[in-house]
């Protein structure tokens, strides 16, 4: 006697659902790419190109297919859930295909088909914007895709990445989850969005959130504390660094650089610390991916001889 | 006689970089063509955001047979001769042909290079393109990217179509080219054609795409655009704002182009319409649109890339994307107005303006300073607020050359030396607002809205001003302090913009040469040329009489108050009372004295502090010395960029160069005067004798030895008609060198005239022998001629001067005909030399005419 299925999952409901439009796209890039479908990285960051499963595993030659969600955190984008468009809090949701595809334009016009968009309906754009983030001693050369006027997607092909050529190169999807929502719900206020198909919305889940946060942000956050926080994080990942442990160097750069936001936030920064705390930050990310890269190296090799670094 | 087609499809092109695409496509084509003995300039480049294409028709169907001869060693040279010749023609000895040349027999060379298949020689032409095309920035794909090495396209390259005469060309290509082998297949519009497509030649390449919702000539739809955003805004009883850029953005971005109107929620045009245009354009690359009286409508036309199922549906979303940009500006127009640009001023205490130049606060505070200091030293005038321009004739180049001093009226600025017409009290109501514009000129700077916006500043700090019901005079200085900013621009002319303007431009130029910033060949990072091209505009147009060196100096002791200033404020904030009398009477010197560690004993930040205040403002002006080393710097940058200036107005160099190499001019109104001067003056009859006339006593006082005296010119200047005899007496007591060489010239015109003796001395006045009356004629000319011209020099009507010069022709033609110079008698040559030198000198006051040719 066969067993009975317990469960069987509803269709998805994309365009009616803001968890249905994320298990989509889990879906989809799942099938269509082979991506490992991974949780967000469980930290505070300002993107999810941060998470290590973009930066790190840019580096060096081995093919890398995943995609996630990533929680981002942008302080000075707090409104005290007084904007309809602006959040602190956001999710993005990030593919990152290694090497990249012949075929990732389709793909992603697929992927955005998938949840309910259909490109003779809306118009779809690819509109020159290159990325460049010196924080990570990384570029790339892409667009930001436009649905009727909306930037919805940055898609990147990442050149560099540490400071380092990318060998292959990675093409990188950055859907702005949010934003897409909206779109395909028709909702014109970010709160309003349906969160899942039984009546939660966005607001009730996150509204309370971004007041107090926001508050936080630009008027409790203690300074002092950040400053020591600051101190201590390049501290910890300096300590790292020389212990041989570059991942979590790489943590500790990115914890730094949250904080670095923070104390932004708060106004606390002048504009002339401003760019030394950047260079701060940026030598911890750089020395961290560089220290990565470098100790992966004879791996690499073994697995891709001829494969150089540099 | 075949067509051929070439079509690179890839991912998106960036707008911006297809018009320099095509260029490239077609400098390469050409190139490689040449470079394989094909003439040909028959062809067409397209381009859409996915494709560039060419088509060249009518090429042969094979490149000519050559044959190359070369001519070597005769007939009997040595073996080794021979033998270098063959290789170097790459022949062999028995493939030599003997040749009679002029009765000798040579050995020729002639090599036959056959001609070969256009397709062959295509082949390697696309190679060569794909290969050295060059982009703007260009990257790496897919798995050929493991190399560095790997192709490098704008984005990745994904199909070639290579066709000539309807076969395929540059087959096997692929292995060179990471995988791409050219073919017939393209691909139609993304969404509106699916599914490959074979093109049979160039002839249906264009039709074909099409019919696949592919425009794709670039010219036809930029046409499309131009002529639908126009259709589609009439239709809505508006008006387009045409904006050829967009235009050839929006064909860069679509290959099938199609414009649609929408409209945005009417309360948004409470915003300044520049900056729902700016919005609109900038992040949505829209159209916008026009209702009656040319005011600002709230409706957009954008472009979409489909002929969409609904266009209500796509209209609407980019109408809530604009209504949320929107939005962000209305937040920001509102937010800055909470804040008073006073308020908004002090964090400008927070920006660094330069290292070495201290916060843009900082800049401020100077400029004010200026802007007053130009108000009340009467170099700026209180005036109508429109300037000068129905008497300067408003165009910089054009001021007319004696109204200078004798306009009537009221005028905004009068000569630098001439009395003030207007009444104290004007002047200082001007300085005042002059000084509170310059304050808040640059507060929008850390405003949201130019923070968005760059473009914005000045713009809205003169509508925050106004908000806030500032005087008028003052939000429009703040609002055009920056103008004029290219060329085209407007020049400010009401008083107050005028004086913010000119005290801000100046301020930056002097500035950055203390700090040894200046401008060097293509680079010139702070825009210093920009900002000395705008000065000019504004002195020129609004007549303003300035002297730089003063105004330098005014820089210099407004940067050292506040150097003090902070050197002092810092010693207060470190709560250390030190008599800086007592200790030493000079900061400066204090300064080396900490550094040195001499004061080891104070706590050190309170000496870092200081150290820190007199490095964040220092402009480098600790002395006089500098300050006058800079001016003359900053002398000879105007003068240079007035010659820039004048040259492109069309004025002849020499001309500029004529009235520049008397040097020491430091206003440039009065420069400008007597170059326009001169050249109404040159291209007359007697302007042209006279400069014959001029050049012939030059020559011969060259040949002579007769140099200037290198305070000439300086002397002429301040005493205006003393000088000459002084200067000849110096001459004349060394005796003049003989060369026994007479004047060239004036030995074929009369060498008879050698032989007339006669006695004097040296100077007109007093000659020690009868003079002839051709000479006696010149002496009396010159009497006459040279203290007119000389006082029209100094009331500065430089027409004046040059027609005092005009009486001079006759009477120098005639002395040259008429009188040797040379003459065997010592006192009559030095005599007559000398006249010649009164007469080059006179002519000299006016301008160097050395300079000038023909």
């Amino acid at each position: 006697m066969s067993a009975q299925p317990l469960f069987t999952p509803a269709p998805r409901e994309p365009a009616r659902s803001f968890q249905d439009m994320i298990l989509t796209l889990h879906d989809f890039w799942s099938a269509e790419a082979g991506c490992v479908i991974l949780q967000p990285y469980d930290m505070r960051m300002g993107a999810g190109t941060f998470h290590t499963a973009t930066t790190l595993r840019a580096l060096g030659p081995a093919p890398w297919n995943a995609a996630f969600v990533q929680p981002c955190r942008r302080p000075t984008d707090g409104r005290y859930g007084e904007n309809p468009n602006r959040l602190q809090h956001y999710y993005q949701y990030q593919v990152i295909l290694k090497p990249s595809p012949a075929e990732i334009q389709e793909l992603y016009l697929k992927s955005l088909a998938a949840i309910g968009i259909d490109p003779l309906a809306h118009d779809i754009r690819f509109v020159e914007d290159d990325w460049e983030s010196p924080t990570l001693g990384a570029w790339g050369l892409g667009w930001e895709v436009w649905c009727d006027g909306m930037e919805v997607t940055q898609f990147t092909y990442f050149q560099q990445m540490g400071g380092f050529d990318c060998k292959p190169v990675a093409g990188e999807l950055t859907y702005g989850l949010e934003r897409l929502a909206m779109y395909i719900q028709g909702v014109d206020n970010v709160y309003d969005l349906a969160f899942n198909s039984a009546g939660v919305t966005y607001g009730e889940v996150f509204l309370e959130n971004e007041r107090q946060m926001s508050k936080w942000n630009f008027e409790v956050a203690n300074t002092d504390a950040l400053f020591d926080l600051f101190a201590k994080a390049e501290a910890e990942c300096r300590n790292a660094l020389s212990a041989g442990v570059p991942i979590a160097a790489y943590e500790q750069a990115v914890e730094a650089s949250h904080v670095f936001n923070l104390l932004q936030a708060r106004g606390v920064i002048s504009v002339q610390e401003r760019a030394s705390y950047m260079g701060r930050v940026r030598d911890l990310a750089r020395s961290s991916c560089e220290a990565y890269a470098e100790k992966m190296t004879p791996e690499w090799q073994a697995k891709y001889p001829g494969w150089s670094l540099v | 006689m075949a067509d051929f087609l070439l079509e690179l499809r890839c991912e998106e092109i960036p707008a911006r970089m297809q018009a320099g695409a095509r260029a490239e496509l077609e400098k390469l084509f050409r190139r490689e063509l040449e470079a394989a003995g094909v003439k040909h300039d028959n062809l067409r480049i397209w381009s859409t955001p996915r494709r560039l294409a060419l088509i060249a028709y009518d090429l042969p169907d094979a490149t000519e047979a050559v044959s190359e001869e070369a001519k070597g060693p005769p007939e009997g040279a040595p073996d080794a001769a021979i033998d270098g010749f063959c290789k170097k023609a790459g022949v062999t000895r028995d493939q030599l042909e003997l040749r009679d040349v002029k009765g000798r027999m040579t050995y020729f060379a002639v090599v036959n290079i056959p001609g070969r298949p256009m397709a062959e020689v295509l082949k390697e032409v696309i190679f060569a393109i794909v290969l050295n095309f060059s982009w703007p920035k260009s990257m790496r794909w897919g798995e050929a990217s493991r190399q560095t090495t790997s192709l490098r396209w704008v984005r990745p390259l994904s199909g070639i179509v290579a066709l000539f005469d309807g076969e395929i060309v540059g087959q096997g290509l692929s292995a060179n080219l990471d995988g791409i082998e050219p073919g017939r297949t393209t691909y139609g519009h993304r969404f509106h054609a699916s599914g490959p497509i074979i093109i049979d030649s160039a002839d249906d390449y264009a039709a074909k795409l099409r019919a696949a919702h592919v425009i794709v000539d670039h010219e036809e739809r930029q046409n499309i655009i131009r002529e639908c955003a126009a259709k589609v805004a009439a239709e809505a009883g508006l008006t387009l704002v045409e904006d050829e850029g967009l235009v050839i953005e929006n064909a860069g971005l679509t290959e099938w182009p199609v414009p649609l109107l929408g409209r945005f929620d009417e309360t948004f045009l409470d915003v300044p319409p520049e900056v729902i245009q700016l919005t609109a354009r900038v992040n949505q690359k829209y159209f916008v649109c026009e209702g009656e009286g040319g005011k600002l409508a709230n409706a957009f036309v954008c472009t979409a890339n489909i002929a969409p199922l609904d266009p209500a549906v796509v209209v609407d979303g980019n109408r809530k994307v604009l209504a949320a940009r929107l939005s962000d500006a209305r937040f920001f127009w509102e937010q800055d107005q909470k804040t008073p640009l006073a308020v908004h001023a002090e964090k400008l205490a927070r920006i660094t303006f330069h290292e070495k130049l201290g916060t843009v606060a900082d800049k401020v505070e100077r400029v004010a300073k200026l802007a007053r200091w130009l108000c009340e030293e009467g170099i700026i005038l209180p005036g109508t607020g429109r300037g000068t321009s129905e008497a300067g004739g408003g165009a910089s180049g054009a001021a007319p050359t004696d109204k200078l001093s004798d306009r009537g009226g009221s005028p905004l600025h009068h000569p630098a030396d001439g009395p003030p017409p207007l009444a104290g009290e004007d002047r200082a109501r001007l300085a005042d607002l002059a000084e509170a514009a310059a304050r808040l000129c640059k507060a929008d700077l850390v405003t949201e809205m130019v923070g968005e916006f760059p473009e914005l500043q000045g713009l809205m700090g003169g509508y925050y001003a106004a908000k806030e019901g500032l005087p008028q005079e003052v939000a429009e200085a703040i609002r055009d302090h920056y103008k004029p900013v290219g060329q085209g621009d407007d020049v400010p002319t009401a008083p107050v913009t005028v004086a913010v303007s000119l005290a801000d431009k100046l301020e930056t130029i002097v500035a950055f040469f203390a700090i040894d910033e200046k401008p060097t060949g293509s680079k010139d990072p702070f825009a210093l040329r920009r900002a000395a091209i705008g000065v000019l505009s504004i002195l020129g147009s609004s007549g303003i009489r300035i002297k730089l060196q003063k105004f330098i100096e005014r820089v210099a002791t407004f940067a050292a108050e506040q150097v003090r200033e902070k050197f002092d404020a810092a010693l207060e904030r470190a709560d250390v009372f030190v008599d800086l009398e007592e200790c030493c009477p000079d900061p400066f010197t204090y300064r080396l004295n900490l550094i040195d560690g001499e004061w080891d004993t104070r706590p050190r930040d309170y000496a870092q502090g200081a150290l820190d205040a007199v490095k964040a403002s220092n402009l480098n002006f600790d002395n006089l010395a500098h300050a006058s080393h800079v001016g003359r710097a900053v002398a000879d940058f105007f003068a240079d960029r007035l010659k820039v200036q004048q040259r492109e107005a069309g004025v002849r160099h020499d001309l500029i160069d004529a009235v520049f190499a008397l040097g020491g001019e430091d206003d440039l109104v009065r420069l400008l005067a007597r170059v326009h001067a001169l050249q109404a003056f040159v291209t007359t009859e007697d302007g042209t004798n006279l400069l014959a006339g001029y050049k012939r006593a030059a020559n011969i006082l060259k040949k002579e030895g007769y140099a200037e005296s290198s305070d000439r010119l300086e002397r002429s200047r301040e005493t205006l008609d003393g000088g000459l005899s002084t200067s000849l007496d110096a001459n004349g007591n060394q005796g003049i060198p003989e060369t026994g060489e007479e004047d060239p010239l004036a030995l074929i015109d009369d060498p008879d005239v050698g032989d007339i003796v006669a006695e004097g001395a040296v100077t007109g006045s007093a000659l020690s022998y009868n003079p002839e009356p051709a000479e006696q004629a010149l002496i009396d000319a010159l009497d006459a001629a040279a203290p007119r011209a000389a006082a029209a020099v100094a009331g500065e009507k430089f027409a004046d001067a040059m027609a005092a010069l005009a009486t001079l022709r006759a009477p120098i033609d005639r002395f040259f005909d008429e009188v040797t110079v040379n003459d065997p008698q010592a006192d009559k040559r030095a005599a007559r030399l000398a006249l010649l030198a009164r007469f080059r000198d006179a002519v000299h006051r006016v301008a160097d005419f050395s300079r000038i040719e023909g």
